[in-house]
This record gives C-alpha cells, sequence and structure tokens, in this order.
C-alpha cells in the first residue's frame, strides 16, 4: 500500500487535516488551562484581563477560601455519599437485572425488556415524579438523591449486550450441567469475567451522581444534605447574578469574595473525576461502544 | 466437586438427568402437580432465581416511571393534594386550553424548537466531520492525544460549565471580552442580551460534547473493510475521494439513528443547563418548555397546569420520533424498530 506515493493533493489534505484537529484541540484545551491558570492567580489580574496563560501573581488564596469554607465540606461528603451509595445500587439493580435479561432461556425477557425500553420514550413527565416522591416521603433525605435514579435503561441494554457476545455461552453450559445453582454462577463466574462491563457502568453511574444536581435542586431543602452541585451553583451561578443587578456593598464583597474562590471551586470540584479520567478513558470509550452495536 | 456443588446448591438446574435426583423436592413445593405437557411453566420454575435477579429492576421501572405515567392524569384533573390524584376531579383538556391561550404559548414554542433546531444543525455535523478528520490521522500519539482532550470537558458538571460560561462571557471580566475589545470592538453582554442567549447555549455545548460525540462514529469508521480503501488507492481515488465514496456512505446508518433519537428529543432541550444559565434579563429568549414547567409545577405548585404543559412536550415529542422513524425507514430501511 505504501508503494503508492502520496499525491500532491493528499499531502495538501494532510496538512490540512492536521490544523484542522490542532485549532480543536486548541479550542477545547485552553478554557481548562485557563481555568487551572485563573485559579492560582491574582483575582485582580484575571479580572483585568492581564492574565491570558500562565497563572501571574500567584496565590493560593482561592483555594484556601474554598477549603475553609464549612458549605463546600459538607457538599463533599455529602456528594460522595450519594455517589457511592448511588452507584452500589445502580449496580445491584442493572447488573442482575441485565444478566436475567441476557439469558435466553429466560421466559418473559421480551416483555420485562420491552417494559423497561418503553420508559425510555414516555415518562409521566416532572410533576407527576416529584408528587411520586413527595408523597413517598423521600423528600429531604438521602434516599431522593438514590432511589428515583437507581437504574437506567440504557446501561441496563449496554451490560446485556456484554453479557450476550462477551461470555462464552458454552462457560454456563458447563456450569449448569455441574449442578451450578444460577446465583452461585452469577456471582463466581459472570461477574469476575465482567470487570471491564462492570468499571465502564460503576464509572457511568458515578459520574452522573457526582455531577446530579437536579434531583437535589427540587427534592432538597435542608442544607446539611445539600450536595457539592448545589454549593457550587449557589458560588458560580446565584451570586454572580445577583452582584450584576443590586449595588450594596455587602454585594460587592460577596462578588470579590465569589471572584477569587470561582475558578478555584471550579477545579477542586472537578478534581476526582479529572484524576481518574486518563486511567479510565479506555473504559468509557468501550462503554459507549458497545452501546453502540445493535441491542 | 461435582457432588459437593449439587449438594450445597441444588436449585435451579437445567441438567434434565441431575433434575430428577435432586431438584424435585425443592421443586415439588412450588408446583403441587408436575405435568409433562407444560414446558413453558417448567422453564419458569427452573430459572426462579432469574426472576429475583431482574425484581429489583421491575420494582424500580414499576415504581419511579409507571406510577408517574399513571399520575400524569393529573394533567387533567384539578389536582387537590389532600384528595389524591385519583380523588381530585376531572376537568378536562382545561388545563391544556389555559396553556395553548396564554401568551406565553408561542413564545415557549419558538425558544424550545428555535434552541433544539439550532442545537441539532450545529451539533450534530461537527462529531462526523471530526471523526472523519480523526479517521484518517496514522500517527498514534497524536489521534489518542485529540481524542482524550476532546472527550474529557463531556465529564464537566453542568452546574461546573454555566459557571465556566457565566465567567468568561462575563462583559466586565470575562476572557472573551477582554479579546474583543483587544480587536478594538465593543464589550458584548452576553449573558443579559437575548440575542446572544441560543448561541452561548448551543456552541458551549458544541465545546463540551463534539469529541465525546465522535466515539460512535469512529466506531463505525473502524469498521470499514480496508480493502475497500486498498481497491481504491489502486483505481487512483484521492484521500477527498476516498472519504466522500466510502467512508461517508459507512457512516449513514449511524448518523441516522441518531438523527431519529434527537429528533425525538427536539422539544426535550438539555434543560438543566438553561435553567442555570437563565436569568431576568434574557428570560425572552431562553425559556423553554421544559423550565417553564419547572417553575410553575416545583416552584408556583401549579401541578396540574404543569403536568398538563409537560405531557404535551412528551406527546410532541413521540409523535416526532415515530413520524421521523418512519421516514427513515420508508426511505433508507435504517430504522430504531
Amino acid at each position: 500500500m505504501s508503494a503508492i506515493k502520496d499525491t500532491k493533493q493528499d499531502r495538501i489534505f494532510k496538512t490540512f487535516n492536521y490544523a484542522f484537529l490542532t485549532v480543536a484541540l486548541l479550542i477545547v484545551l485552553y478554557p481548562v488551562i485557563y481555568i487551572v491558570s485563573a485559579s492560582i492567580s491574582d483575582p485582580n489580574l484575571v479580572s483585568q484581563g492581564k492574565m491570558w496563560l500562565f497563572p501571574k501573581g500567584i496565590t493560593f488564596e482561592g483555594y484556601k477560601r474554598v477549603f475553609g469554607n464549612e458549605q463546600i465540606w459538607i457538599g463533599y461528603r455529602n456528594t460522595i455519599l450519594y455517589t457511592v451509595l448511588g452507584t452500589a445500587i445502580n449496580l445491584a439493580v442493572t447488573l442482575p437485572a441485565a444478566y436475567a435479561l441476557a439469558r435466553k432461556d429466560f421466559a418473559g425477557r421480551n416483555v420485562i425488556m420491552a417494559m423497561f425500553v418503553f420508559t425510555m420514550f414516555f415518562s409521566g413527565g416532572l410533576i407527576p415524579t416529584y408528587l411520586l416522591v413527595k408523597g413517598l416521603g423521600l423528600v429531604n433525605t438521602i434516599w431522593a438523591m438514590v432511589l428515583p435514579n437507581a437504574a437506567a435503561i440504557w446501561n441496563i441494554i449496554i451490560c446485556r449486550v456484554f453479557f450476550q457476545v462477551s461470555i462464552p455461552k458454552e462457560l454456563e453450559e458447563a456450569a449448569i450441567m455441574d449442578g451450578c445453582s444460577t446465583t452461585k454462577m452469577f456471582f463466581k463466574i459472570i461477574i469476575p469475567l465482567s470487570t471491564p462491563i462492570i468499571a465502564v457502568m460503576a464509572l457511568f453511574y458515578g459520574v452522573g451522581h457526582w455531577n446530579n444536581y437536579f434531583n437535589a435542586l427540587i427534592y432538597l431543602s435542608d442544607q446539611n444534605l445539600y450536595p457539592l452541585q448545589l454549593v457550587l451553583r449557589q458560588i458560580l451561578v446565584l451570586q454572580e447574578m445577583s452582584s450584576g443587578t443590586a449595588g450594596a456593598t455587602a454585594m460587592a464583597n460577596k462578588a470579590e469574595l465569589a471572584a477569587i474562590i470561582k475558578y478555584a471551586v471550579m477545579i477542586v470540584s472537578t478534581l476526582p473525576i479529572i484524576i481518574v479520567y486518563p486511567f479510565l478513558q479506555r473504559f468509557f470509550v468501550k462503554g459507549v461502544m458497545i452501546g453502540s452495536l445493535k441491542g | 466437586m461435582n457432588n459437593n456443588s449439587q449438594a450445597t446448591t441444588q436449585q435451579a438446574n437445567l441438567d434434565p438427568v441431575a433434575e430428577g435426583v435432586e431438584h424435585e423436592k425443592k421443586v415439588h413445593r412450588i408446583r403441587p402437580k408436575p405435568r409433562p405437557k407444560k414446558k413453558k411453566k417448567k422453564k419458569i420454575l427452573q430459572n426462579w432465581e432469574l426472576y429475583l435477579f431482574v425484581l429489583p429492576a421491575v420494582l424500580y421501572f414499576a415504581i419511579f416511571h409507571y406510577i408517574p405515567l399513571y399520575g400524569a392524569q393529573i394533567a387533567f384533573k384539578d389536582f387537590i393534594p389532600s384528595e389524591g390524584i385519583w380523588g381530585s376531579p376531572w376537568v378536562g383538556f382545561e388545563n391544556f386550553t389555559r396553556f395553548f391561550e396564554s401568551y406565553y404559548f408561542w413564545d415557549l414554542i419558538k425558544n424550545t424548537l428555535g434552541i433544539s433546531l439550532y442545537s441539532l444543525a450545529v451539533g450534530f455535523p461537527l462529531p462526523i466531520i471530526l471523526a472523519l478528520a480523526l479517521n484518517e490521522v496514522k500517527d498514534n500519539l497524536f489521534k489518542r492525544s485529540v481524542q482524550t482532550i476532546t472527550y474529557a470537558p463531556h465529564f464537566i458538571s453542568v452546574v461546573v460549565m454555566s459557571g465556566m460560561i457565566i465567567a468568561f462571557l462575563s462583559p466586565a471580566t470575562g476572557i472573551i471580552n477582554h479579546i474583543i475589545v483587544l480587536f478594538g470592538f465593543d464589550p458584548i453582554s452576553f449573558m443579559s442580551d437575548p440575542d446572544w442567549f441560543k448561541t452561548v447555549y448551543v456552541f458551549s455545548d458544541v465545546w463540551q460534547n463534539t469529541g465525546w460525540g465522535t466515539i460512535i462514529y469512529l466506531a463505525a469508521l473502524a469498521g470499514v473493510d480496508p480493502q475497500q480503501h486498498e481497491a481504491a488507492i489502486v483505481d487512483g481515488a484521492s484521500r477527498w475521494q476516498r472519504i466522500w465514496y466510502i467512508n461517508i456512505p459507512a457512516l449513514i446508518p449511524t448518523m441516522i439513528i441518531l438523527l431519529i433519537l434527537n429528533t425525538g428529543n427536539l422539544l426535550a432541550v438539555g434543560f438543566e443547563k438553561i435553567l442555570l444559565l437563565q436569568n431576568p434579563l434574557n428570560m425572552e429568549s431562553s425559556d423553554v418548555i421544559a423550565t417553564f414547567v419547572y417553575r410553575s409545577g416545583i416552584l408556583d405548585a401549579q401541578y396540574s397546569f404543569a403536568s398538563a404543559v409537560g405531557l404535551f412536550n412528551a406527546v410532541i415529542n413521540a409523535i416526532l420520533l415515530i413520524a421521523v422513524n418512519q421516514i427513515a425507514k420508508k426511505r433508507s430501511e435504517t430504522s430504531l424498530w
């Protein structure tokens, strides 16, 4: 193949292609670098536009404020709790269900699957769901953060496809021949063979819980239950708005404080995901690709 | 070994020989009169554990998806909390007509459709273009770095994303406006100017999700038979021609599926971000059906009215989804079902 030389046209194309991708790369990268730099720069220089790429007038005041803020710690603690508990529930619901639905000898699988998929296209909507959660007495409890999202149909489909495609049927048959029960087979054979998909699921669900703010917004009013995202909303979105309309000095002080901690709080809240992301990126991609198979 | 495991776990057993010996006593309790003909029943009983496996999921979907579906009837009622969903009086289409006749109805429709169509027009082709471009890169290190970095913003939370948008676009202190001023123009107050809202929304979405959107297309491109390309090269096809006549046709089924799914969500724009970016000044172009449902339902507790609005939205979505799927089926034989 390489015996055929690139034509001039192809070389132009290649140059153009690399240029295009480099530009795309820079567009994505620049805001991220900017935030990192801004988080350790003198906020005055940042707001005057004197900081373009590398940090200027290095100060860690922003981080000090963030870590000195009690609300942030409470939010962090709550988010970790919701993420761990929520993901555990997600996995406990998703994996067994997906496995059962993957088994060809499971009578009624199509009916159950159809019942699940139906919810993908038709839902009662926000208000009936809200009234249900309220009626169940979940409002202002941690359960409002984990139960309404106990499973996602898309993830069940991804797992089901994985179990169908990647677990050799002969293995299951052999286990059954040896008198292995379904439960035992699931825990001793299927789970150990499925670590990639379990990792994918844990990540998808985990990121979802970590970033979830809407459940908290509608179901929680107790500040001590607020997850990090809701605390962030107060700092990043609401204060900025109020500082634009009100002129009082208290507001100005608040705005100044917000300016100092704004970028630091973005980094601090995203840090756990930034840390795990490079190691787990491959898994994420795998999950999406399995999901894109016909399922 | 064999006997051991049978002795400890003798529940569901597919082995017909072992069943007669080990399984009988267990099964008998549940099935009083075993009849030879009832194959299906036998199958169900043999796999009783599988039913336990799906039980949590079935309960979850029944409670958190089907009960609200049933509860959606409050759209046709005058919901009185003390009477409950069932006890509240029927009012027919009153809530709907109130919505259709309200002065904000057309604004909401215009904004919702406007934002989704704008997103679709800008956000749909870009991942395809990026995937095609990435697919041409043979240098693995460069390819991998572009991928890793462009996927990453997908994992930024919507709150942080909104915070970034507000910080970057601030008229006095934002970096974007510093750049605009640097080139000698006047700063733009993006967040308080209704004319800018849709663009801000759509392009921030593009920044966040284009890279992630390439994954599916790259997978489809990886499935293209290299022999096709080799044959084309021998026939003297340029790179551009190979992309146009081999790669793009290979992506069409994926494109159609994603287009159908996107159209089905046309009225369900990513409203969490809109809610966060909304302020009184940009309201006239940022208020969409979903944010309106949130405000009138959750904040003002007009449950029946808000449900009606939400239901209207859901029905239109379902109709669009079915229609687009039908069209796709007729024209290209690719469809969701």
